[in-house]
This record gives structure tokens, C-alpha cells and sequence, in this order.
């Protein structure tokens, strides 16, 4: 079995598992109670608030609990539209981003706001001059991602901040969810007010993810309720869930310490490889390229033929991101870039974890390869 | 020491199986089930079972079943889901005093935006009247959203009436069963409620986990936006795992609830008889006849709650002074404030017990006899 789409979701480490069942075993109190019980829990919490802290490079009280991408993402766009909306309603933002920035720009839109949308250039990369060209008075929020989920190209987040620096009034949001442990990225140094992660990206577990949130930046809270999480996030804490996540965040940065030269190395193979096979046009830029992803078409076939095909002997790849593969309808990514919509059909992505080997690589090029011939000598007949 | 643990109303601990059955799932079951592989759709097959089960542990249909990050994002999602696809009929809303702030504080943020909002009363005993209801009751009321269990006092409300009486207005009705499920059998045929929540945390499942029963013919405007997950009303990637243990949870609630149920009124009889038995003064707040059979909320005349509190900590009993939200600062309970007013005693003097997994009856005889020794050492 070779799992190569985690991007979708990763296999939880089993430190994070053990974490996980430590804490909800032993320490199941709500960090609220101010008996023995709530305290340890809420030390349990504040330790791992501090820990994320430190592997992101921020302060404590910049990290906020939630529970997953989506959420921090409708988040940060939201809760910023909504506490400035009296100073403007314009938003600046690519046309790569995730559907849970993309639908939240769309509900935006909805209550009245004008949206932006800055278009990627033929490599998937957005121009920090191309955002500054939009920006007016009105601008409240740029939100750019930071590495794309689809085609893995990287986007200039610190350009984009330095930019940012002439209009100090426009919030900096950057979705991280799959940059996070691959690419680094020094929030203080790009500038970035608001940033995204996702727990179960990064071998954690589903149902957990961290905003960011600049000292001293304020945002109109999504959930009322208890006040959690300094009034910003209602709901009692997922304590294992956090510790778990902890875990996560600090053996996915020791890999990438350790690590990255040999998944760079497998991303290299495979590249090689996919251009010498006819038929093939990898979308991912070699440059300016997350470690992880690679995304191609391989011409004259559905997507979804090649998944299952692959899938039928035990490897595992997608269509394209998971929350919208079962849409049939070509990627909005792989459009914005200007890749015809019919290469845009035909777009299948494989993404890597540190996990992954060099022989793992090795039978999926062969794989690849006999399907190719195999499925073009049945067009044929 | 021992610690003995009565708090189980502010979160419980997981049952063992469930552990066992996240942990299951956690190694092999790590797909995304949007994914149309082979780990995709197993982990959407686990998906699916588990919202079968819920759905018919509350005689639901399965696809009215809305996972959610837990009770506050089930209550909020009701809530302000509601408001936004009713508008258009009336912005009238009917509530009570005493829900949980995932209610309240949502209903206030409803009302900074041009909301209505009526805050019933409740009687002495923590109940609302359902006369009181029918009054409140507009032409442009839109949604009611009455508690079925409280957290702090354990009253069960008359939600069976509430719903007879809305079942021929157009007005949504929710009700925030946290507290209640897995204790109560609860049909949402039966009770006539469109929106109920529940979160997993409050039987022995996990954090982070809970779900929104929406009846089909509820509009409810989403809150999330993002991937298609949910059938369109709450995107984010499934937290499988914890979907898993929620269900194990359900599963054994469900089997077990009348011997539960059983259980903990005994432990709470014996609780308060034991604490006769050594002379510790203390007054029931609410009612035993109408109430959940985990929570014991008493009053006890001369006391400080925060020094009972931190004694009882000492003793190693854990208990509070209400939900576990507002512990932090020990403002005066809006609970007991509805049910006795701001000058009563009560509000400084009232300790929440409650009951569940792991506990015994020697636990409670014990806590029984550590907590009448403090009362007689506090009380003035």
C-alpha cells in the first residue's frame, strides 16, 4: 500500500496517538472547572499553546484554538470583514485559494462587500504588485495562501507583507494549511497578521487547527458561547486534541529538519520521470514548488479513471483536493492558471509525507507507466 | 487521597471502548472522506454508520444529522442559522434565562443586529411555564429555543408541551440537550423540536465533537463555508475519529441508560442522606421530580462558595459552582439569579454536584461525609 495523498490527510504519528489517549484518559477535565481536575487540564492546555508558540515563532496569547482549517480560515476573513466594516468593505485575494477561503470571500460578497479576486500567473504564483495595484482606502483584508493544496507552488508571502508594510491598515492573512512542516515561513518577518494551520494536515488529528492572530489585532468572534480561548472561540477546549497536535507540529518541524533533502529528492525522481513519459504535462512549476506536491495530466484521460486504476493496486492519489473531488468539474486552480479546461479534467495530484521512500516512488513511475500503455492500447482498439 | 470526580456536568471522562474504538480508527481509518479512494471512502463509511446511529438514537432520519466541533457550535449553527434564513418572516426570538451562554450569548449578538429577543422567567423550582410561552408567542416570532435539561440546576423543562404548542406556528423550535442526552429518552417525533444539540464530551466521548439534529424542513443558513462536507450546512474535513468514539459513546449510552439512569439517582439520594445523616445543613435548589438524575445543585446557609470550593479541592472532591464556562470568575449564577433573584443568599452560597462514569456509591457516601465536615467547619 502506498498512501501518496496527504494533502487530503495524513496518518496520525503514533506519539500523537498515545498523546491523545494519555490525555484523554488521565486528564479529562474542563479547563474552565476550578477544581484539581480543571487545572490540570488548563496546564495541559496552556503547555501546549506554548509549545506551538514557540515552534511557530509567535507569542502565547497569538495562538487560538479551533476546530480545523475551515474554521480558522472563515475565521480570519469573517471575523476581520466584520469588525471593519465600518472602515471598508473591499478584500483582495487569488484565485487559488481553498474553498473555505473562496466560499467565505462568496458569502462575504453576499452581505455587500467587493471582492478582489488577483489571477496566478502560468506557474500558479501570484504578484505582489498585482495585489498592491487593487488595494484602496477601502481595503480592509489581503489574504493570499501560502502554498497552494492543488499544485503545490509557493506564493511570495513575505513580498506580499513587505507590501503590505505602505498600508498598514490591511489585515495580512495567510492560509498555511499546507505549508505548514514543508515550506518555512517566519510570520514576524513577512508581516502576517492572521495565519492558518490544520492539525490533521501534519499528522495531528481531524477536528483541530490554530489561527493566528497578531498581538493586539482584533476580530469579530464566529462562535458565542462561554468565552474560550480570550472571547475569541467559544466551545469547551478539545484538550487531547491540542496536546495531540502539539506533538504533531513538533516531530512534522523535526522532520522537515531532518528530513526534507530526501522527500526533495523523491519529488525530484518523480519529475524526472513524468516528463519522459509522452502524454504527461506536470502542472506543478519546478521552481517556487512546496517539497510535497506534484500535479499532472496525463492527456486524454479522466482523472478519476487514473485514480481508480492506481488505486486498484494499492496506490492512493486524487483527483484533485478532497473536499471538491467528487465535483466533476475541472479544477478552478489549474483554470486560474490558464491550463486548457480539458488538461484541467485530467488533473490528477499525488502529494508525499516524510514517510514516504524512493522504492514507494519507484513502483508508482511503473505503475504510472503500465497504465498509460495499458489504457492507450484499449483507446485504441 | 483519592480524588473523587463530581463534575461530570462540565465534561466527563471517555469511556474505556471509546478510547479503544478511536484509537482503532485513528491508526488504520486516517482517510479523508471526501477522498474517492479506497481510505476515503472507508473513513466515509464510518462517517455514515455513525450518523445512522446517532440519527436513530433520537428517531431522526440520518441525513438530518449535522456534525459539529461540539454543543457551541451545534447551539450557534441553530441559532444564528435560523435568524439568518427566517429574517425575511420576523426577527422575534423566545428563549429563556437560564440557558447555557451558547445560547444566550448568541442570542445577544442576535439582538446587537436587530433581533428581539424575550428572556423568559423561570418559576422557584428552574422551570419554565408553558403558559408564559404561549403569551411571548408572536406572529413574527421566528424561532424559540428553550433548554431540555439544565446544567446547573438539572431541571428538565416541558419540551413535549412546548412543541405541542408551536407544532401549529411557523416559529423554528430548538432545544439545547447537551445536559440531557444520553440520560433521557429523547424523540424528536415525539417532542416535536426541529433543532436539537448535543455535544459528545458530556458522555464520556470525546472533545471537540458534537452534532445539530436539523428536521428537513428546516432552512438553516450555514455558518462554515468551504467544502461541500455535510451536505452543504458545515464544511471542514470529518473529524473521523472522534465521529467514531462519539458513536461507541451513543452506542453505549443507549444500552445502558436505565440502569444508568438508576445509578445516579441513587448516588444522589444517598449524597444527600448521608449528608443529613451528619447534620450538614443544605436546601435543594430545583426540583427532584422534574429533574436530570446526574445533576444535585444544594445551597448551603452560611457558606462562601469560593471558600466551600477550594476546600472541597483540598479534600480532593471535585464539584462547581456552576457550568464550567462562567467557573472562571464565579460572577453570581444567571440561573439561580432567575429562579431566586439578586439578593438571595443562594447565589453565594450554592455548590453543583454531578454525577457519572466511575463513580461509586462509597465515592458518594464519602464525599457526602468530607463535604458535611467542611460545611460545619465554614458555616457561620
Amino acid at each position: 500500500m502506498i498512501y501518496f495523498d496527504n494533502s487530503a490527510t495524513t496518518k496520525p504519528y503514533k506519539e500523537v496517538l498515545e498523546s491523545f489517549i494519555k490525555v484523554s484518559s488521565e486528564y479529562f477535565g474542563n479547563p474552565s472547572s476550578l477544581h484539581g481536575f480543571g487545572g490540570k487540564a488548563e496546564r495541559l492546555l496552556m503547555q501546549a499553546r506554548e509549545q506551538i508558540a514557540h515552534l511557530l515563532n509567535v507569542k502565547h496569547n497569538e495562538v487560538y484554538f479551533t476546530s480545523g482549517g475551515t474554521e480558522s480560515n472563515n475565521l480570519a476573513i469573517k471575523g476581520t470583514a466584520l469588525m471593519h466594516r465600518k472602515r471598508g468593505r473591499h478584500i483582495i485575494t487569488t484565485g487559488l485559494e481553498h474553498a473555505s477561503v473562496k466560499e467565505a470571500m462568496d458569502q462575504l460578497k453576499e452581505l455587500g462587500c467587493s471582492i478582489s479576486i488577483i489571477a496566478p500567473d502560468k506557474n500558479g504564483i501570484v504578484h505582489a504588485e498585482d495585489i498592491e495595484k487593487e488595494i484602496t482606502p477601502e481595503t480592509i483584508l489581503v489574504s493570499v495562501m501560502h502554498v497552494n493544496n492543488e499544485i503545490g507552488s509557493i506564493q511570495p508571502i513575505k513580498e506580499i507583507g513587505e507590501m503590505l508594510k505602505k498600508h498598514s491598515r490591511v489585515v495580512f492573512h495567510v492560509d498555511n494549511v499546507q505549508g505548514i512542516g514543508k515550506v518555512p515561513l517566519d510570520l514576524y518577518q513577512a508581516s502576517v497578521d492572521l495565519c492558518t494551520i490544520s492539525a490533521h494536515k501534519f499528522h495531528g488529528l481531524k477536528g483541530n487547527g490554530v489561527l493566528f492572530i497578531r498581538d493586539g489585532l482584533r476580530l469579530s468572534p464566529l462562535l458565542s458561547g462561554g468565552n474560550q480561548e480570550w472571547k475569541m472561540r467559544s466551545g469547551t477546549e478539545n484538550v487531547a486534541g491540542i496536546v495531540a497536535m502539539a506533538k504533531a507540529l513538533r516531530l512534522t518541524i523535526n522532520n522537515m529538519e531532518r528530513r526534507l533533502s530526501q522527500i526533495l529528492s523523491i519529488k525530484r525522481y518523480i519529475f524526472e520521470e513524468m516528463n519522459k513519459i509522452e502524454g504527461i504535462t506536470v502542472h506543478t512549476p519546478e521552481k517556487n514548488s512546496a517539497p510535497h506536491i506534484v500535479n499532472f495530466s496525463i492527456e486524454g484521460f479522466k482523472a478519476e479513471v487514473f485514480v481508480h486504476a492506481l488505486g486498484e493496486r494499492g496506490i492512493y492519489i486524487s483527483t484533485t483536493s478532497a473536499c471538491s473531488s467528487k465535483k466533476a468539474a475541472a479544477s478552478s486552480t489549474l483554470m486560474a492558471m490558464g491550463i486548457p479546461e480539458k488538461d484541467a479534467k485530467s488533473a490528477v495530484r499525488i502529494s508525499l509525507s516524510y514517510d514516504n521512500t524512493m522504492e514507494e516512488a519507484e513502483v508508482f513511475i511503473e505503475a504510472v507507466k503500465e497504465n498509460v500503455i495499458r489504457l492507450r492500447e484499449v483507446m485504441k482498439s | 487521597m483519592e480524588r473523587i470526580y463530581l463534575d461530570h456536568a462540565a465534561t466527563s471522562p471517555m469511556h474505556p471502548e471509546v478510547i479503544e474504538r478511536m484509537t482503532e480508527v485513528m491508526k488504520s481509518e486516517y482517510g479523508n472522506p471526501s477522498s474517492i479512494h479506497y481510505f476515503g471512502r472507508s473513513a466515509r463509511h464510518i462517517v455514515d454508520e455513525a450518523r445512522s446511529a446517532l440519527a436513530n438514537s433520537i428517531g431522526a432520519k440520518t441525513n438530518d444529522i449535522i456534525f459539529t466541533s461540539g454543543g457551541t457550535e451545534a447551539d450557534n449553527h441553530a441559532i444564528f442559522g435560523t435568524a439568518e434564513s427566517c429574517r425575511h418572516r420576523g426577527k422575534h426570538i423566545i428563549t429563556t434565562q437560564i440557558e447555557h451562554h451558547a445560547v444566550l450569548h448568541a442570542c445577544e449578538e442576535l439582538e446587537k443586529q436587530g433581533f428581539e429577543v424575550t428572556y423568559l422567567p423561570v418559576d422557584p423550582n428552574g422551570r419554565v411555564l408553558v403558559r408564559d410561552v404561549e403569551d411571548a408567542l408572536r406572529e413574527d416570532t421566528i424561532l424559540v429555543t428553550i433548554m431540555y435539561g439544565n446544567n446547573e440546576i438539572g431541571t428538565l423543562q416541558p419540551i413535549k408541551e412546548i412543541g405541542e404548542l408551536l407544532a401549529e406556528h411557523p416559529a423554528k423550535f430548538h432545544t439545547d440537550a447537551v445536559q440531557a442526552y444520553g440520560l433521557e429518552r429523547i424523540d424528536v417525533q415525539e417532542l416535536k423540536v426541529d433543532l436539537l444539540s448535543v455535544s459528545a464530551h458530556k458522555i464520556n466521548g470525546p472533545k471537540g465533537i458534537g452534532f445539530l439534529y436539523a428536521h428537513p424542513d428546516v432552512k438553516l443558513s450555514s455558518r462554515l463555508f468551504g467544502g461541500e462536507q455535510e451536505r452543504k450546512r458545515r464544511a471542514g474535513t470529518e473529524n473521523v475519529p472522534s465521529i467514531a468514539g462519539f458513536q461507541e459513546a451513543v452506542r453505549i449510552t443507549q444500552n445502558e441508560m436505565e440502569t444508568k439512569r438508576d445509578e445516579l439517582h441513587s448516588f444522589k439520594m444517598l449524597f444527600m442522606n448521608k449528608l443529613k445523616q451528619e447534620d450538614a445543613v443544605f436546601e435543594l435548589n430545583g426540583s427532584l421530580d422534574y429533574s436530570l438524575p446526574h445533576v444535585l445543585n444544594l445551597s448551603f446557609p452560611g457558606t462562601n462558595v469560593e471558600a466551600m470550593l477550594v476546600n472541597l479541592d483540598l479534600a480532593g472532591i471535585a464539584a462547581s459552582s456552576g457550568s464550567a464556562c462562567t467557573a472562571g470568575s464565579i460572577d453570581p449564577s444567571h440561573v439561580l439569579v432567575s429562579m431566586f433573584g439578586k439578593g438571595s443568599d443562594k447565589l453565594q452560597n450554592s455548590i453543583r454536584f454531578s454525577f457519572g462514569l466511575f463513580n461509586t456509591k462509597e465515592q458518594a457516601e464519602r464525599a457526602a461525609e468530607q463535604i458535611a465536615k467542611i460545611v460545619k467547619r465554614l458555616a457561620k
